[in-house]
């Protein structure tokens, strides 16, 4: 367990909208929404989640009912139950994981992706030179 | 000096452990492995289509969610029949089973881009297995894919399989326990005639005796390649 992270102990109940801009571990209950847009969210062995949730990636190994999307993976460990639809470009699903919904990875171009201000800037290109093969098309070697 | 080397070995074979995928690596060793010859054309329908949809029927294998997830960069809806049906028997009897599967799968009509209905329909009773074949047909997108297995006579057995997909040609078939037994093989004419609204694109008798269909809806379809 990441010690940095925030940690929502096995007797806390939490219900309402929960976000934030660090990671999150929950072993307890939360209901509602959670938002962590540029963080990890970790659902932990004792966690109980209800809620829609967003975040950059979401490890499960407890039980989440609603919905997940993931701006870069989900993972759901042996132990974890997800009753929802996930979302994510990379989806990553344990032996004896229990899932009952859909599973989207569908290659969503980065501008359709949610705008964060805090998103790290994308690696910029080098300009082609004229006459350079067009983007997404590529130069045999020793071409 | 070797109990370094060793050390710093096991250092990386840790790293790169955590660094892996949690699922979809290869599957032990040990159980049939068939090559299927229907799976690669419908894979290539499927590659077709820009996000397709598809619905798994058979028993959830988290590693087949994640190979047609990567392969084909659309939405898979884990349909895991056999636990439905393990949960109908147990709670409500079984001349409901038509009617629960009608609504269970009573999708948008041409929602979906493909079924993976494995070898459910071995399971499942004349009217249920008719009743299931209906929602597909209507849930199927003109052009949809539809790939079955189907076991023949002497395929009577309690306990059911599991299809974990390896690539594009090679399917594992691997058993898990469970209370629900095949029912016996049905003929192929009664095959057709239960996915009625679909065509059989392609038909193949693997070794092990079942035979392999692959169905498309439409007759005016782009030819699989």
């Amino acid at each position: 367990m990441d010690k940095d992270a925030f940690n929502v102990g096995k007797s806390v109940v939490f219900k309402g909208e929960l976000s934030g801009s660090e990671d999150l571990v929950v072993e307890g209950t939360v209901e509602g929404k959670v938002e962590l847009r540029e963080h990890i969210l970790t659902v932990g062995s004792h966690g109980k989640i209800k809620a829609e949730v967003f975040a950059k990636i979401v490890i499960v190994l407890g039980e989440v009912v609603g919905n997940i999307t993931a701006s870069e993976k989900v993972e759901l460990r042996e132990s974890g139950s997800v009753d929802g639809d996930i979302t994510a470009p990379r989806v990553g699903i344990a032996e004896g994981a229990h899932l009952r919904g859909s599973v989207d990875m569908q290659k969503k171009p980065v501008a359709a992706a949610a705008p964060s201000p805090a998103a790290k800037p994308e690696a910029k290109l080098a300009p082609l030179p004229a006459g350079a093969p067009a983007a997404g098309t590529q130069r045999a070697p020793g071409a | 000096m070797s109990g370094l080397r060793g050390w710093l070995s096991r250092l990386a074979s840790e790293r790169q452990a955590d660094d892996a995928e949690p699922a979809g690596g290869p599957e032990p060793a040990g159980y049939p492995t068939v090559t299927s010859k229907g799976l690669p054309k419908f894979l290539a329908y499927l590659d077709t289509r820009p996000a397709p949809v598809l619905l798994d029927l058979g028993a959830f294998s988290g590693s087949n969610v994640t190979f047609f997830g990567q392969r084909l960069g659309g939405k898979v809806i884990i349909g895991d029949l056999f636990a439905e049906l393990e949960r109908h028997a147990r709670e409500s009897p079984a001349e409901e089973l038509a009617a629960f599967l009608s609504k269970r799968f009573a999708r948008e009509e041409a929602s979906l881009d493909g079924v993976l209905l494995w070898d459910v329909c071995d399971y499942l009773s004349r009217p249920a297995a008719k009743a299931l074949a209906a929602a597909l047909v209507r849930a199927l997108r003109p052009d949809g894919a539809l790939l079955g297995f189907f076991g023949n006579a002497s395929h009577v057995d309690i306990g059911c399989t599991r299809f974990i997909v390896e690539d594009d040609l090679h399917v594992r078939l691997r058993p898990h326990a469970s209370a629900l037994a095949r029912q016996g093989g049905m003929q192929n004419r009664d095959i057709i005639r239960m996915f009625d609204g679909l065509r059989v694109s392609d038909s193949y008798l693997l070794q092990n005796g079942w035979r392999e269909m692959l169905f498309r809806k439409g007759g005016g379809g782009r030819p699989i390649i």
